[in-house]
């Protein structure tokens, strides 16, 4: 079970600037880490990460080792329309998790 | 031991115990007494207070999911604790704690497992699973900022005195005790980071060092391999009474919830 | 950072190895040379041969990072965000670390301001550095310094 916290507004006034966080629980495992017994742990990685809005990206994300575990992320995008954020992170190999916040713009 | 040793070592664990009063419950306490929170960078602690950002928070709301959770012929946790936990603020700051049923001092690992067997019918967590952190992380946030309170009881005097001696005792290749360190060098650096007074009131915490939440008992095993020391089990009676000197050596410090370290 | 108030007490022998160690952390507190080999070639391999210059990209890292696991950073481009002048994309290096490539965004107009914080893992004291590409094509970078400590007790 993947924990996922999102911070979005609630409601915004049409051309703000919104600041998004998005958080969500992963080892992200760098591949260069060793085990007790000196065996290589074995990549496991989130790379990407993508913020669907009004029917666009209009953020995405291309993660590499150097990413820390449970990955945080900030950033912003303008309130255009009232509706739905999509988050979608990918690792990988290709499994995914998608989280949804509403956002009501006036 | 030679027998010409017996008493400068005598005299020198007196000076150690220089503040013990006739009180039977007296602990060396440093003074003033301060949360970790005190040796950390700016950063950390900035991430500690961040209600969003602190990764902690991905266990605690893990945790309240749990928490609300039903399943057949199991009631909830919720169901006799309350939806939002209230019936369990301030149990994680009177923890550990003498159980009266099974007549021994419980922490709130055992605790938790105690009413998932008794009253939820429901497998026991094993200590560090993911689940288990959930839990004590979410309760544990229920008491945030309430001043550790764990009172002193006469039937749990014996793991007072097997704490308070295995703070007090070196052990490892380092040759270290527990006392060296976080009751005789507190705020003196050590490579790159500032010595705490090792108190605990931060735990269950998010260390960076193990990048996720981790337990009280799981800092011990650490605390005991950095000085070279065989570490004792999770869960174990050791470090249980440990567990329940620091709470008591750290009396009135507050709870943070879930704690952030490095 | 406040110091507690520390009260006197006798010298003890745990201080010879905390002088060690302070010795130790001394000579891990080195400021990393860049490697610039690896960086340029990460650098090339995202964006060719064009001129990178230094400019408009603000980036901010602790001074000491006490734990290299975790090192929060923040990357503030200087851009109106318009359809005509807007950031594409802002790349991350960390050239002390095994792969310098960390993470890449992408944003564009939408995104109103060229604002991203994250935290990413440093392999030891160094320069981070930030690349952003603009809508046309310009490049530009900025970089900040942080000393990556080790923990007092090393768990190997």
């Amino acid at each position: 079970m993947v924990t996922i916290r999102l911070s979005v507004p609630e409601t915004a006034t049409a051309g703000d600037i919104i600041e998004i966080k998005a958080l969500i629980q992963h080892p992200m495992e760098s591949g260069f880490r060793r085990g007790s017994r000196g065996e290589v742990i074995a990549r496991d990685i989130i790379t990407r990460f993508e913020c669907i809005y009004g029917g666009e990206t209009v953020f995405a994300a291309n993660f590499f080792p150097a990413v820390s575990a449970n990955p945080f992320l900030s950033f912003h995008t303008r309130a255009t329309t009232s509706g739905t954020l999509r988050f979608r992170w990918t690792d990988q190999n290709g499994q995914t998790w998608e989280d949804t916040a509403e956002i009501a713009v006036t | 031991m030679k027998a010409w040793l017996a008493l400068p070592l005598l005299c020198w664990l007196a000076a150690c115990a220089r503040s013990e009063t006739s009180h039977d419950f007296a602990v060396e306490r440093p003074e003033p007494a301060v949360s970790g929170t005190t040796f950390l960078t700016p950063e950390t602690q900035a991430l500690q207070e961040d209600d969003f950002a602190n990764p902690g928070y991905l266990w605690v709301d893990r945790g309240a999911a749990l928490f609300l959770a039903t399943m057949p012929d199991s009631p909830s946790c919720a169901s006799c604790h309350g939806e939002d936990g209230g019936g369990l603020i301030g149990a994680a700051a009177i923890h550990p704690k003498w159980d009266e049923i099974d007549s021994k001092l419980v922490n709130l690992e055992g605790r938790i497992n105690e009413c998932r067997t008794r009253r939820q019918h429901r497998d026991a967590l094993d200590y560090e699973s993911d689940d288990l952190l959930a839990l004590t992380t979410y309760i544990t946030n229920l008491s945030k900022e309430m001043p550790l309170s764990v009172e002193p009881d006469p039937r749990a005097k014996a793991a007072l005195e097997i704490g308070k001696a295995y703070f007090n005792t070196r052990r490892g290749q380092f040759n270290l005790s527990c006392s060296n360190c976080h009751t005789e060098n507190w705020g003196q650096t050590l490579r790159g980071d500032t010595i705490s007074q090792g108190h605990g009131n931060a735990f269950p915490a998010y260390r960076l060092e193990w990048q996720s939440i981790g337990s009280l008992h799981r800092r011990f095993q650490d605390c005991d391999t950095g000085v070279r020391a065989q570490p004792h089990a999770l869960g174990s009676e050791t470090y249980l009474a440990l567990e329940y000197y620091l709470a008591i050596r750290g009396a009135n410090i507050p709870i943070e919830a879930p704690g952030v370290r490095r | 950072m406040d110091q507690p108030v520390k009260p006197s007490r006798p010298t003890r022998r745990t201080l010879l190895i905390a002088t060690a160690a302070t010795t130790a952390f001394g000579w891990l507190a080195r400021p990393a040379l860049a490697a610039p080999g690896e960086l340029a070639k990460a650098q090339a391999a995202l964006f060719g041969d064009r001129e990178i210059r230094k400019g408009r990209v603000d980036v901010t890292l602790p001074p000491i990072s006490e734990n290299g696991y975790s090192v929060p950073i923040r990357i503030d481009v200087d851009s109106p965000m318009t359809e005509t002048d807007h950031v594409v994309q802002v790349a991350v290096f960390s050239p002390q670390n095994p792969l310098p490539n960390v993470a890449q965004f992408k944003l564009g107009p939408r995104a109103g301001q060229a604002s991203i914080e994250t935290r990413i893992r440093l392999g030891g004291s160094q320069a981070v550095t930030v690349v952003a590409e603009m809508n046309d094509g310009s490049l530009w970078s900025g970089s900040d310094e942080t000393v990556v400590t080790l923990a007092a007790c090393v768990v190997l």
